[in-house]
C-alpha cells in the first residue's frame, strides 16, 4: 500500500526567489502531521505548490498521491480527488453566494466521480447540519463568500467547507490563528470529526494549543525550505517552551 | 484566385446585404420626403402623424451624426438603407430547426430558451412550426379586462390616435439628437402600452411580447404612459441571439408615468456582436427616456447588454413630479472587439425627487467599456438626492474600461454620492474556486455574476437567470 502523500526532495520557487528546498515529507492515510516554523520559513508554499497555485514554479522532487503523481494534475482535478486547503486568508468574493459555491464545490467533486449532483433539499440539510457543528449562524447561509466575515468566521467557514467537502487530504494552513477561545475548540472539534482511518491532515500551526485538541501523530519543524526536525507531539511542547533557535542550529 | 477576382467576390456579398427587391411593397435603399410620405401612406396614418414625421425629416437632415462617445464608428451610409419593406418570408429562412446551424442552437440550450421558443427566434418560418395564437388571445383577454391596452404601435395608431398625437414626441421631441430624428421620420413600428388609472397590469409584459414579437425593424418606437397609481413591468428584448440583417438600429422608447404611477422597464439585449476579430456586428443607438411627470411616481430601468457591435445608449430619466424616484440598473459586457458606451442621465425638476444609478460593465479581450452618466440637478430641485455607484470589472489586459460621470448641482440643498471602483478578476479568487474543484469557465462566471448582482437582482425573475446564462455565453473564452 503507498501512502496517502509521498513529497520525496520537492524543491520550488516563487516570485524568483527558491523557498522549497528539498522538502520529503510522507503522510500515511488515518495520521494527522503538523508542520510547524518560523514566519517565511515555506509553510504556505508548500500548501500552494500541493493545491497548484499559478505562480509556483517546482524546481525538483516529486509528489504522489494515493500512488499517482500529483504535480501532473491542474488544480481542479487535485480537489476533486480530495485534496483540500484551508486558506490561511481566505478570500472574500463579494455577491457569489457562500452556499452556491459550496453546492457546486460538491457537485464539481460528485461528477467527477461519476456520482450524481446532489439533491438541493439534502444539501441544505447537510450543510445546516455541518453549520451547527461550527456554530455558524443561518444567515450566513445567504451571505456572500467571506464577505464583511471576521477573520474567526472566515476560518470557521474554511472547516465547515471542508466537513462537507470530506476531503481525504486536508491542508490547513493556520486556520487556528486569529481565533478565539471557544472558537478554536469548535474547530478542533470539526476537524476531529473527519478524522477517520482513510484521512489525512496536515495542519500548519504557531501554536501548541491548537495541537491540544487536535493531538497530531508527528510534528515536523519547516525551516528553510526543508523539514528540519521531526517528532512525536511533545515535540512542538518543546517548540513551545524553547523555539526554533535550536532547531536550526542542528539543521 | 486573382485579387481582381476576390475583390469582386467581396463586392458582391457586400452588395448582397442591401439588396432588395424592387416589388410594390419594398422601398430602394434612399432616404428623402418621398420615401417618409410613402412609408406613412403604407401605413395609412392620420395627417398629424406625417406631418410629424416630415417635420422630423427636415430637422434631421439641418443636423450632424454624434462623434463625441468613446466609440470607433465605421461610417454608416444612410441612403443604403432600405426604410420600408413590407415584412414578407425571407426565401432563405431555414423551413426546420434540423436546417438551422448547430451552434446558434447549442447557445439556445445554454441560456435554457424552451424548445417552442428556439425555432422561431432561429427565424425557422413561424406558421409552420407552432400556433402561438391561443397563448396570446389568453394574454388578450386578460389585459383587456384590465383595461390595459397593450399593441403594436402601427394598431394603436389606427385604434387609439388621441393618445398617440397626446404623448409621442412629448418626451423624446423629434428635434432631440440624430438618431431620434431620423427614428421620428422613418420608424416602422415598436410596441405601444396604455394602463389606465389604478390599475396594476396583471401580468409583465413579456411572455406576450416575446411569443408575439415580430421583426419590428431596425428604427422601433415604443410609448408606454403609466395613468395615476398604475403600475406596470415591462420587459424587453430577448437573451437569445436574434438573427438580424440590419447594422444600424436607431430605436426610440419613451415612458410617462402620471401622479403614483410606476413604470419598471427591462432589457437584455444580445444583438449579434460581430465576429472574435470584430468583423460585422449591429451598431445600436437608442434613445431611451422617461419623464415622471407625476408626484411619487417612479421609473426605473434595468439593462443587461451583452450584444451588438457598437452601444449607444442612455436610459434616462427626467424627474418633474415632486418626490419622484427615477432608478438606472445595468450591466454591460464588452468582449472581443466590442464597444459599449451607456450610462444615464439623471434630470431633477421636482422636489426631493430620488435617483439612483448602479452600473457594472464587464470588459473582455479587447472590448471597450464606457460608463456616462449625467446627474443634473435644476434649481427648482430642493432637497433632491443622487447615488451613483459605478464598478468596472476587467478581463484580461487588452481591454478597458472608462468612466465619464457628470454632475451639474443648482440647488445647494441636493446631496449627489457618487461612487467608482475598477477591479480584476483577481486569481486569488479564482485560485480559491479551483481549489473547490469549480473549473475555470464556471468560476469566471460566478465572479461575475457575483459583481453583477445588485443588477441581477431587480430584473424580474425570468429574466434573471437566463441574463446569468447569458452573461456566461457573452464572455465565453474570455478567461484562459
Ligand atoms: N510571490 C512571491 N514573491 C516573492 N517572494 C515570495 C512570494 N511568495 C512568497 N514569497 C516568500 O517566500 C517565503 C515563504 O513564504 P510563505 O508564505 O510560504 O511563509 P510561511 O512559512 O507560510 O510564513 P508565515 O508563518 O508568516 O505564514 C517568504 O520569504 C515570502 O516572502
Ligand atoms: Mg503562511
Amino acid at each position: 500500500m503507498s501512502a496517502l502523500l509521498e513529497i520525496s526532495n520537492l524543491s520550488a520557487k516563487v516570485g524568483g526567489k527558491n523557498v522549497l528546498n528539498g522538502l520529503s515529507l510522507t503522510i500515511g492515510a488515518g495520521e494527522v502531521h503538523a508542520i510547524m516554523g518560523p514566519n517565511g520559513s515555506g509553510k504556505s508554499t508548500l500548501s500552494y505548490v500541493l493545491a497548484g497555485r499559478p505562480g509556483y514554479e517546482i524546481t525538483g522532487g516529486s509528489v504522489r498521491y494515493r500512488g499517482a503523481d500529483l504535480l501532473s494534475l491542474p488544480t481542479e482535478e487535485r480537489a476533486r480527488a480530495g485534496l483540500f486547503l484551508g486558506f490561511q486568508y481566505p478570500v472574500e468574493i463579494p455577491g457569489v453566494n457562500n452556499v452556491y459555491l459550496l453546492k457546486a464545490a460538491l457537485n464539481a467533486k460528485r461528477k467527477a466521480s461519476g456520482q450524481q449532483e446532489v439533491d438541493a433539499y439534502e444539501f441544505l440539510q447537510l450543510v445546516r447540519a455541518k453549520m451547527k457543528l461550527m456554530q455558524i449562524d443561518e444567515s450566513f447561509l445567504k451571505r456572500g463568500v467571506n464577505e464583511g466575515f471576521s477573520g474567526g468566521e472566515k476560518k470557521r467557514n474554511e472547516i465547515l467547507q471542508m466537513l462537507v467537502l470530506e476531503p481525504a487530504l486536508a491542508v490547513l494552513d493556520e486556520t487556528d490563528s486569529g481565533l478565539d477561545i471557544d472558537a478554536l475548540k469548535v474547530v478542533a472539534k470539526g476537524v476531529n470529526s473527519l478524522r477517520s482511518s482513510e484521512r489525512g491532515v496536515l495542519l500548519i500551526t504557531h501554536y501548541q494549543r491548537l495541537l491540544d485538541h487536535v493531538v497530531p501523530d508527528f510534528v515536523h519543524v519547516l525551516a528553510r525550505g526543508r523539514i528540519a526536525k521531526t517528532g512525536g507531539k511533545e515535540l512542538a511542547l518543546e517548540l513551545e517552551r524553547r523555539g526554533y533557535d535550536w532547531v536550526l542550529e542542528v539543521a | 484566385m486573382s485579387t481582381p477576382e476576390i475583390d469582386s467576390l467581396l463586392q458582391q456579398s457586400y452588395r448582397h446585404g442591401f439588396v432588395t427587391d424592387i416589388e410594390s411593397d419594398t422601398l430602394p435603399p434612399g432616404l428623402d420626403e418621398d420615401v417618409v410620405r410613402f412609408i406613412s401612406r403604407k401605413k395609412k396614418e392620420p395627417e398629424f402623424l406625417l406631418n410629424w414625421r416630415l417635420k422630423a425629416y427636415r430637422h434631421w437632415l439641418t443636423m450632424k451624426e454624434p462623434h463625441w462617445a468613446k466609440l470607433r464608428v465605421h461610417p454608416i451610409d444612410y441612403q443604403g438603407i432600405s426604410y420600408f419593406s413590407a415584412p414578407k418570408r425571407d426565401p432563405n429562412a431555414p423551413k426546420s430547426l434540423a436546417e438551422v446551424d448547430p451552434k446558434l442552437l447549442a447557445t439556445y440550450e445554454k441560456l435554457g430558451v424552451p424548445l417552442h421558443e428556439r425555432a422561431r427566434l432561429a427565424g425557422v418560418a413561424v406558421d409552420a412550426v407552432f400556433d402561438s395564437v391561443s397563448v396570446a388571445t389568453t394574454f388578450k383577454e386578460r389585459l383587456a379586462e384590465a383595461g390595459v391596452i397593450f399593441c403594436s404601435f402601427s394598431d394603436a395608431v389606427q385604434k387609439h390616435p388621441a393618445l398617440i398625437e397626446k404623448y409621442l414626441g412629448t418626451v423624446v421631441p423629434h428635434t432631440d439628437n440624430f438618431f431620434a430624428a431620423l427614428n421620428s421620420a422613418v420608424f416602422s413600428d415598436g410596441s405601444f402600452v396604455y394602463v389606465p388609472p389604478g390599475v396594476r397590469c396583471p401580468m409583465e409584459l413579456s411572455t406576450y411580447f416575446r411569443i408575439n414579437a415580430k421583426n419590428t425593424g431596425q428604427f422601433e418606437r415604443t410609448l408606454i404612459i403609466a395613468a395615476p397609481g398604475s403600475h406596470v413591468s415591462y420587459l424587453e428584448g430577448c437573451t437569445a441571439p436574434m438573427r438580424d440583417e440590419n447594422q444600424l438600429h436607431a430605436a426610440v422608447v419613451e415612458l410617462i408615468t402620471e401622479d403614483d404611477a410606476e413604470i419598471k422597464y427591462s432589457t437584455v439585449q444580445n444583438w449579434y456582436p460581430g465576429d472574435e476579430r470584430g468583423i460585422g456586428g449591429i451598431y445600436n443607438f437608442v434613445t431611451k427616456r422617461g419623464e415622471c411627470r407625476g408626484r411619487n411616481s417612479k421609473i426605473s430601468w434595468t439593462q443587461v447588454e451583452t450584444g451588438s457591435a457598437i452601444t449607444w445608449k442612455y436610459p434616462s430619466c427626467v424627474l418633474k413630479g415632486e418626490n419622484s424616484v427615477g432608478e438606472f440598473y445595468s450591466v454591460a459586457t464588452a468582449n472581443n472587439y466590442q464597444q459599449a458606451d451607456t450610462g444615464t442621465k439623471m434630470i431633477h425638476i421636482g422636489a426631493n425627487t430620488k435617483s439612483t444609478i448602479v452600473s457594472k460593465g464587464i470588459s473582455a479581450g479587447h472590448g471597450q467599456n464606457s460608463y456616462r452618466g449625467l446627474v443634473k440637478i435644476l434649481p427648482s430641485a430642493h432637497g433632491a438626492r443622487n447615488f451613483t455607484q459605478c464598478d468596472s470589472l476587467l478581463m484580461g489586459g487588452n481591454c478597458g474600461a472608462h468612466t465619464f460621470p457628470y454632475i451639474e448641482t443648482r440647488n445647494p440643498s441636493a446631496t449627489v454620492e457618487h461612487e467608482a471602483s475598477t477591479s480584476k478578476i483577481s486569481e486569488d479568487q479564482l485560485f480559491y474556486c479551483l481549489q473547490r474543484g469549480i473549473d475555470e469557465e464556471d468560476a469566471v462566471n460566478m465572479i461575475v455574476s457575483g459583481f453583477c448582482k445588485t443588477v441581477l437582482d431587480v430584473l424580474p425573475m425570468e429574466f434573471a437567470v437566463e441574463a446569468q446564462n447569458l452573461l456566461a455565453v457573452s464572455l465565453e473564452g474570455a478567461v484562459g
